[in-house]
């Protein structure tokens, strides 16, 4: 697993939930070093028991706490580098939502050996989409649709996520968009740092 | 041959459908071209592109003569529409003369004898579209711009992230140099590995000898000729100690030019001195670096643990050092025992 994503679980717990339960997991999930580097690349195993060790720690079930970490990843003010780089899609949520495809493909022109899972977009009716994907790991849907919320949020769009249980290793994530201009949403310039 | 109606200067929409020629509304080519200028035959500017609009901020172009608002950088010498014209299909570099934005720009003639010159930022992009506000909308769908601004960003956030492991891995280095017993340019042993010897000797009570050993002259050779002579000397001084001392003994370098030796089970004054002697004979050879001979010379201070009733490392490394001084009193190029009646450094 990229250790990037091992990473972003990692500051999430910590943000969230604080160093000490950051110890207290590294300690029980036997990781043999106390914190990931985002460019190296780690045994999935370590993923697994860093999400199994987390929920059972702070009580909290899988779905919930990948979710939580989905939203935080890109609504967390002060490290705006991914809701920037994922605003890049599209100039609405719409657009966005179709930039999806296009998402594993940009990853990589960043990060060459950065693999996320081929994600597919269905529209099935007037602003009603299907989106599925592969998970790398068990609940790597719940971290989507966590996502999913905080860039509807951050596009001012109005929407209802539904997930099912993962169907023959593919995550189908329902995706309702009620009203793509709800609210003011966050700005977004091209350029960071723009007047 | 032609066919086709002519069309008026200054006119851009081409009506009817002849052969090789495209009907399109301004509108249309606005958003095919959202940087585009069209030039009527006489240079002045007839139709541009919306973007345009926005990076003039205020200056109008409608009317204006092409070359009054922007000069062409590169190729040289381009400065009426005939210059143009001969540069069709070239890549031109152009700018506002009243600055704030430099262009690529390409050329090719219409057939009312006009040009349409369609525009890019090309490497100055980054900052032309934060100096302008710039949006997804200002450029054409099928534009690369968005991606190129989407991989500094993504490029900008590796590079912070590759910065901040170096700094770790550079926090890791000196952490594991700190634990080295090692010195790295000759392969003997550090001052921190003599030091927990010396310590483990001293606790032992086991018997043991310490030399202290100083180069003589090597400053003047790391003077004259450089540190690259001064640092082979130092590793051809390391191998002549290590191939006169036994296995089990521990030579160290301690300072720039100076080196301590730990024998243990060695106490016989007499056999220490040889040892010694053979060492400071081997220095006073001659030392070939870039074919040119350095001359150095070494002078031991010598102390055995059988001179002390409670051998401490401090006090026995401290002893060598007053009989490497005595050595060098002497006239260097010698070696001397510690004894109790020497003055104190």
């Amino acid at each position: 697993m990229h250790g990037l994503i091992n990473r972003a679980l990692e500051n999430f717990l910590k943000q969230r939930h604080g160093l000490v339960l950051w110890k207290r997991v590294v300690e029980r999930a036997q990781l043999p070093f106390d914190s990931f580097e985002p460019l190296l690349t780690y045994d999935p195993a370590f993923t697994d028991r860093v999400i199994a060790v987390a929920c059972d720690e702070l009580n909290q079930s899988h779905e919930t706490l990948l979710e939580d970490m989905g939203t935080a990843l890109v609504s967390h003010r002060d490290r705006d580098g991914l809701r920037r780089l994922l605003r890049f899609g599209g100039i609405s949520f719409r657009d966005f939502l179709h930039s999806l495809e296009e998402l594993p493909d940009r990853a990589r022109l960043a990060l060459p050996d950065l693999y996320l899972p081929e994600l597919r977009l269905e529209e099935r009716a007037a602003g009603q989409f299907a989106l599925m994907a592969a998970p790398p790991f068990e609940g790597a849907g719940f971290i989507l649709m966590g996502l999913l919320r905080a860039m509807a949020d951050d596009y001012g769009a109005l929407v209802l996520l539904d997930i099912t249980p993962t169907v023959s290793d593919v995550d189908v994530i329902s995706i309702y968009l009620l009203d793509e201009s709800h609210a003011e949403g966050r700005r977004f310039a091209l350029s960071a740092g723009a007047p | 041959m032609t066919g086709c109606s002519a069309v008026a200067d200054g006119c851009l929409s081409v009506a009817g459908h002849c052969m090789g020629r495209l009907g399109l509304s301004t509108d249309a080519i606005a958003r095919l071209m959202p940087m585009h200028l069209h030039l009527s035959r006489n240079g002045h500017i007839t139709a541009h592109g919306p973007t345009l609009t926005k990076i003039a901020s205020g200056t109008p172009l409608i009317g204006n003569n092409f070359f009054d608002l922007f000069a062409v950088r590169r190729p040289a010498g381009v400065a009426a529409m005939a210059d143009l014209i001969a540069h069709q299909g070239a890549r031109l570099h152009l700018g506002l003369r009243a600055g704030g934005a430099e262009f690529r720009g390409l050329a090719m003639p219409d057939l009312s004898g006009g040009i349409m010159l369609n525009l890019s930022f090309g490497i100055g992009v980054v900052d032309a579209v934060r100096a302008h506000a710039l949006t997804d909308a200002d450029f054409a769908a099928t534009d690369l711009t968005v991606e190129l601004l989407y991989l500094v960003e993504a490029k900008r956030a590796v590079l912070g992230e590759l910065q901040r492991l170096n700094l770790r891995l550079q926090g890791a280095k000196s952490h594991a140099e700190e634990l080295a017993l090692t010195d790295t340019l000759t392969g003997l042993r550090n001052r921190r590995a003599l030091d927990v010897a010396l310590m483990q000797a001293a606790a032992a009570r086991a018997p043991f000898a310490l030399m202290h050993l100083d180069l003589d002259r090597f400053k003047s050779v790391n003077d004259t000729l450089g540190h690259a002579a001064g640092d082979h000397v130092l590793r051809v001084v390391a191998k002549v100690l290590s191939d006169e001392t036994r296995t089990g003994d521990l030579v160290a370098r301690v300072g720039g030019d100076e080196f301590v030796i730990l024998l243990p089970g060695m106490t016989d004054v007499a056999s220490l001195t040889g040892v010694a002697e053979r060492i400071i004979a081997g220095l006073a050879q001659p030392i070939i670096f870039e074919s040119r001979a350095c001359q150095i010379g070494a002078s031991v201070g010598l102390t055995v643990s059988t001179l002390y009733p409670n051998p401490e490392a401090e006090v026995m490394l401290h002893d060598a050092d007053i009989a490497l001084y005595a050595a060098k009193g002497a006239g260097r190029g010698r070696v001397v025992t510690f004894s109790a009646h020497m003055p104190q450094v």
